[in-house]
């Protein structure tokens, strides 16, 4: 036992593991935060459609120079790039991804949130439709156009997170925590107004409320926490991070506001476990984070089902 | 008697085409107006365009007097996502007020107040700590209209009040509803069950596949053909 906590003290001296303790913590906070909501609203899914669409936004944004680079090479007759070209070239490559990746994925969160119920393709297919095909551009074009050697490598971290967490740079770390404040500041004082939206959004409008605007704003934010969470655990697993605590905490609280704390708990308390727990054993943050929320779900679906059994 | 609303030549209908035109009614403080039809004559969609969730087709619908727009407390018929919402009877009554309480974050204590004497109104204040999805359907109901209650004081929409409930249950809140209309609420009611509209209602009206068949009072309602007709349906139907 002594062993291992001398182990983990020797992990948090790198500032690196410092860093994915700090990221992991607060995007579970805003993830559970919204995920209540998401639930309710039964858009459980649109975390995962919005994080494959993230994944092809990003695969997008590795790939946008080494198509310019082939295209430039094809069309010059000398076979050498002029360096115009490689300026532009460098220049993209030197940029965030999260130029790219924020406005589509915010985008798609805003159409797929705002077209509701009315629209000639349901709300569920959407989802799906928009999920698969961004997974298929953006696995297609990681193919195609690759930019590093290693595609399946590169593949898998984006899907499933494993190892970006831990190459966060301090300035990764300041715009998170700088999302996550809002995120959070944004949830506690628009709060009323979400609960009122999320219960009956129609009672809501005709008492004068603009709830389509409320609900575009849970829209960009759900966006926001979505990009935000791809570094920690990939692009496959944000929407367990989005229900699990959610679910788990509608199990056994009985008002909004006790959900919303609890869930809150649940996720920051999987979070924090998960990634030590990965420390230690070297396992993939991501899914141990995930499996974390599960059995934490799987307790309390069974303290549920006793108590209500003893009644 | 001073009119709160008035309907104008009314025409509603989707992209495809006209459910229903030609509404011409009044409502005015203190009435309790039930409007009759059939399924797909258009009334959740007359309920959506005085609520102002949908624009009508044609023609104007005017709120008089003191009684604005959005001044209108709504019972809407259940949704899916209502039936296991994790919330507290409070909360729920509360967020009645959010359009009261504008771009401020949390409720005033006069918001609070209004609650909790929406919830003593109405029976439920025992009930406030409750999960509303633990609760009976006729208390599901008469937490939805506290909620309305706290929206305002003047005018109430019920949609199909009470779809779903229990013959006990259904009367009780029929009365709940009647007692609320003589303390001076203006109530408007869709409903497809004619008996209670004739019981309790003092205007009715109702509204055939495309065209207004008949408004006017109850007394009236009770004489005229088309009243004679679905009552004969429904009579019918019972048999």
């Amino acid at each position: 036992m002594s062993e291992s906590i001398e182990k983990l003290v020797s992990y948090f001296e790198f500032p690196f593991v410092r860093y994915a303790f700090i990221v992991g913590l607060l995007i579970s906070l805003c993830a559970s935060l919204l995920g209540v909501t998401l639930v309710l609203k039964r858009f459980s899914f649109i975390g995962d459609g919005l994080s494959h669409v993230a994944f092809g936004a990003m695969s997008l944004a590795a790939t946008i120079p080494v198509m310019i680079k082939q295209a430039a090479l094809a069309l010059s007759r000398s076979g050498e790039l002029s360096p115009g070209v490689q300026g532009v070239i460098n220049f993209l490559g030197g940029l965030n991804d999260m130029v790219i990746v924020l406005p589509v994925t915010l985008l798609c969160a805003i159409l797929l949130l705002r077209t509701g119920q009315n629209t000639r393709i349901k709300g569920d297919a959407a989802v799906a439709m928009l999920s698969v095909g961004a997974l298929a551009i953006g696995y297609l074009l990681m193919n195609r156009f690759p930019s590093g050697a290693n595609i399946s490598g590169d593949v898998c971290s984006t899907l499933f997170g494993s190892t970006s967490i831990l190459t966060l740079k301090p300035e990764d770390v300041t715009l998170c925590i700088i999302m996550a404040a809002v995120v959070i500041v944004v949830y506690i004082l628009f709060y009323n107004k979400i609960f009122a939206v999320t219960f009956d959004e129609n009672f809501t409008k005709a008492t004068g409320v603009n709830a389509g605007g409320y609900n575009l704003l849970i829209a960009v934010v759900t966006a926001l926490i979505i990009v935000l969470a791809m570094n920690l655990v990939g692009s496959l697993l944000i929407s367990a991070l989005i229900i699990f605590p959610a679910l788990a905490a509608m199990r056994l609280f009985k008002s909004f506001k006790s959900v919303i704390l609890c869930s809150a708990v649940i996720s920051v308390v999987c979070a924090a476990f998960g990634i030590i727990s990965s420390l230690l054993f070297s396992t993939p943050v991501g899914s141990t984070i995930v499996l974390a929320d599960l059995l934490v779900f799987a307790a309390f679906s069974l303290i549920s089902s006793l108590s209500r059994s003893k009644q | 008697m001073s009119v709160q609303m008035r309907c104008k030549n009314v025409s509603l209908g989707y992209e495809d085409g006209i459910v229903t035109e030609g509404l011409e009614f009044t409502v005015s403080k203190g009435d309790y107006l039930c409007i009759l039809g059939e399924n797909g004559s258009g009334k959740s969609t007359l309920i959506k365009a005085i609520l102002g969730l949908k624009a009508q087709v044609k023609g104007d619908i005017e709120w008089c007097g003191d009684t604005k727009k959005n001044e209108v407390g709504y019972l809407p018929q259940q949704t899916l996502v209502q039936r296991d919402f994790p919330a507290s009877v409070r909360e729920i009554v509360l967020s009645g007020c959010v359009a009261k309480s504008g771009l401020r974050p949390f409720y005033s204590k006069e918001e609070k107040a209004l609650a909790d004497s929406s919830m003593k109104r109405l029976g439920i204040d025992t009930l406030s700590k409750r999960c509303y999805r633990e609760l009976s359907g006729g208390q599901q109901q008469r937490v939805l209209l506290a909620r309305a209650l706290c929206a305002t004081s003047k005018i109430l929409l019920l949609d199909e009040p009470v779809t779903g409930l229990d013959p006990k249950a259904q009367i009780d809140l029929y009365e709940l509803i009647a007692s609320l209309n003589k303390e001076g609420i203006t109530i408007i009611m869709v409903s497809h069950d004619i008996n209670t509209a004739i019981k309790y209602a003092s205007h009715i009206l109702h509204i055939g596949s495309r065209k207004q068949l008949f408004f006017g009072t109850r007394e009236d309602y009770t004489k005229s053909m088309s009243g004679m007709e679905f009552l004969g349906t429904q009579e019918d139907e019972n048999v």
